[in-house]
């Protein structure tokens, strides 16, 4: 008992534990700072802040650094993982930002099946004969499984983003990939029961429970393409949480099992948001393939009708909004393609200039992932109150003089409410086509992701002033201002 | 009561505040909803913290560091770019005196 009284005393267990509470306290008070913009700085804060003290208390335990290299690990871990991720986090660019998330993902996702890895082979210390508990193991195999599949489905979903891998759905021929799916599924529980059944096999774990759910995590997101990468984004985060809580109840750690459910939720719910506004199933866009076999034939006898587009130049388009009351404008992924965030809030400035207002309309899925356009947007200085959800703006289009859509398609398609033979039929979409006339950004006449005819092109009182999003922009803004 | 089901009990506790908190952020914040909760599911690092002294051999730790590593590319990366984000929303009234940020 050399150790002075103080150090004694924050090594106990009683005061570790109470600064978990205070952590994951702090941590829930950080998160319900996130209801709104005012609030959400200080709230992120306050979660660092919790998150800091509970790693704190974790290195303060006794015997944490016991054995002669741990500390030196510990630090290399933490340096290493400090020299990625704040460069990364400093330099991203906004319109990277699905990307970075995927990615942030499937490292929470990997390092959450590196533990249970860790522990499983502790079960075998002690000469085999090791202390195996039924408690640790099931929860440590349910993260083992999910953080595996969560680690390769966001670096899927990470090269999809990132246009590494391509974007369109890559699967099985017809029905094989569900029964594939299903079958690796079905073998990675088995294995678990298995497992826990009293087989002691690090064999057995690494090829029926890593590389199993690897493979699953593969399978499950390359058919998925880009139109559903905000529902897939919010389902790994979702997963990550949740393999994050199991780690937790497996190490009796509240503070784990707490952020873990935290993370579980959010993903859930905004995994539920996004499909719902896509009037799609979570089950059937995991199954794959907008666009795919069963989509595209159906999508290609509807719509076009034979009708005739009509082009318009960007002069004619500055003197339709220069003179319009009201300008909503849409915007899609095609303007986080094209970068033209900037331009566009050049151009609101121009015509809130010229005494027109000017609202944004954000469809929910709209971009890649939840909440995209808005960051977009932001980044851009365009203040948040501008900015409005599609259950807001849908009664204004009929008082709006000009929509203005720039690189959205799918979600401004009428045939989602107007023909049930659509595969978008049933789509909350924005009721653009209500407005007195409606312009369309469009780089070609292709169609959006999901392959479909957008009959709403074909609309007399639409024009379309195709090329580049930010230098049509750009041209419109420079009319604007001559006018 | 049995740890494991306090531990159950927090875990079921924790779903329904979790759902509960996340249902009222708005769709306007929910990209850094989702960094932010990347940060948050960062708190695996405990668990490459927890385990490192009991465990033996090149392979555990050599796992264990990057479980580590990753766990802090989470938590530093995750709340650095929320910030950063959160940083850009902006109201329509510049006059926002009473919040001196830094």
């Amino acid at each position: 008992m050399s150790l002075p009284l103080a150090t004694v005393f924050l090594q106990t267990t009683n005061f570790i534990d109470a600064c978990y509470i205070v952590a994951f306290g702090l941590m829930i008070y950080g998160m319900s700072g996130l209801t709104g913009p005012r609030t959400a700085v200080r709230g992120n804060q306050i979660a660092a802040l919790g998150m800091a003290i509970a790693v704190a208390a974790t290195l303060l335990r006794r015997g944490e650094f016991s054995g002669s290299s741990t500390v030196w690990l510990i630090i290399a871990g933490v340096a290493i993982g400090t020299a990625v991720g704040v460069p990364a986090a400093r330099n991203v660019k906004m319109t990277a930002m699905p990307q970075m998330v995927a990615l942030f993902n499937g490292v929470g996702g990997g390092a959450v099946a590196l533990i249970a890895w860790v522990e499983y082979r502790h079960g075998f210390a002690h000469d085999g004969s090791g202390p195996w508990s039924l408690r640790v193991e099931i929860f440590e195999l349910f993260g083992a499984i999910v953080g595996s599949i969560s680690f390769w489905g966001s670096n899927i979903a990470f090269g999809k983003l990132q246009e590494i891998l391509p974007g369109r759905p890559i699967k099985l021929p017809g029905a094989a990939q569900s029964v594939v799916n299903l079958a690796l599924f079905v073998v990675a529980v088995g294995v678990a029961v298995v497992l826990c059944a009293g087989t002691h096999s690090q064999l057995l774990f690494i090829v029926g429970i890593l590389v199993v759910a690897a493979v699953l995590g593969n399978l499950l997101v390359l058919p998925i393409g880009g139109a559903d990468m905000p529902v897939v984004i919010s389902l790994l985060n979702a997963f990550t949480g949740l393999s994050a809580a199991a780690t937790g109840v497996a190490l009796s750690n509240p503070v784990m099992i707490v952020a873990g459910m935290i993370v579980g939720a959010s993903g859930t719910i905004l995994t539920d948001q996004m499909a719902k506004a896509m009037n799609r199933s979570v089950p059937s866009i995991v199954a794959g393939g907008f666009g795919g076999t069963v989509a595209a034939p159906a999508g290609a006898t509807a719509g076009a009708g034979g009708g005739t587009v009509r082009s318009t130049s960007a002069a004619d388009v500055a003197i339709q909004l220069s003179y319009a009351r009201q300008v909503v404008i849409a915007p899609g992924y095609g303007m986080a393609v094209a970068q033209a965030q900037h331009a566009v809030r050049e151009l609101e400035r121009a015509l809130e200039e010229k005494g027109v207002t000017v609202k944004y309309a954000i469809h929910p899925v709209a971009g890649r992932m939840p909440g995209h356009m808005n960051v977009l947007l932001a980044e851009a200085d365009v203040p948040y109150d501008l900015l409005r959800e599609m259950d807001d703006i849908n009664p204004e289009f009929s008082r709006t003089d000009v929509t203005l859509i720039i690189g959205a398609n799918d979600v401004t398609n009428p045939a989602a409410k107007n023909e049930p033979g659509s595969p978008i039929y049933g789509m909350p979409i924005l009721e653009v086509d209500r407005s007195q006339a409606v312009i369309v950004l469009k780089r070609s006449m292709a169609s959006g992701f999901a392959g479909i005819d957008n009959p709403l092109f074909y609309d007399p009182k639409t024009s379309m002033l195709f090329g580049d999003a930010k230098a049509s922009v750009s041209d419109i803004t420079a009319e604007v201002q001559a006018l | 009561m049995d740890s494991l089901v306090i531990d159950l009990a927090v875990l079921v506790l924790a779903g329904f505040v979790g759902y509960a908190v996340i249902s009222k952020v708005p769709n306007t914040l929910h990209t850094p909803l989702m960094s932010g909760t990347n940060a948050i599911h960062g708190i695996v690092v405990l668990g490459g913290l927890l385990l490192m002294a009991e465990s033996h051999g090149v392979l555990e730790k050599v796992l264990l560091v990057i479980a580590v590593a990753f766990g802090t590319i989470n938590v530093v990366g995750g709340f650095l770019v929320t910030d950063r984000m959160l940083g850009m929303f902006k109201h329509k009234d510049p006059p926002r005196s009473e919040e001196g940020e830094e």
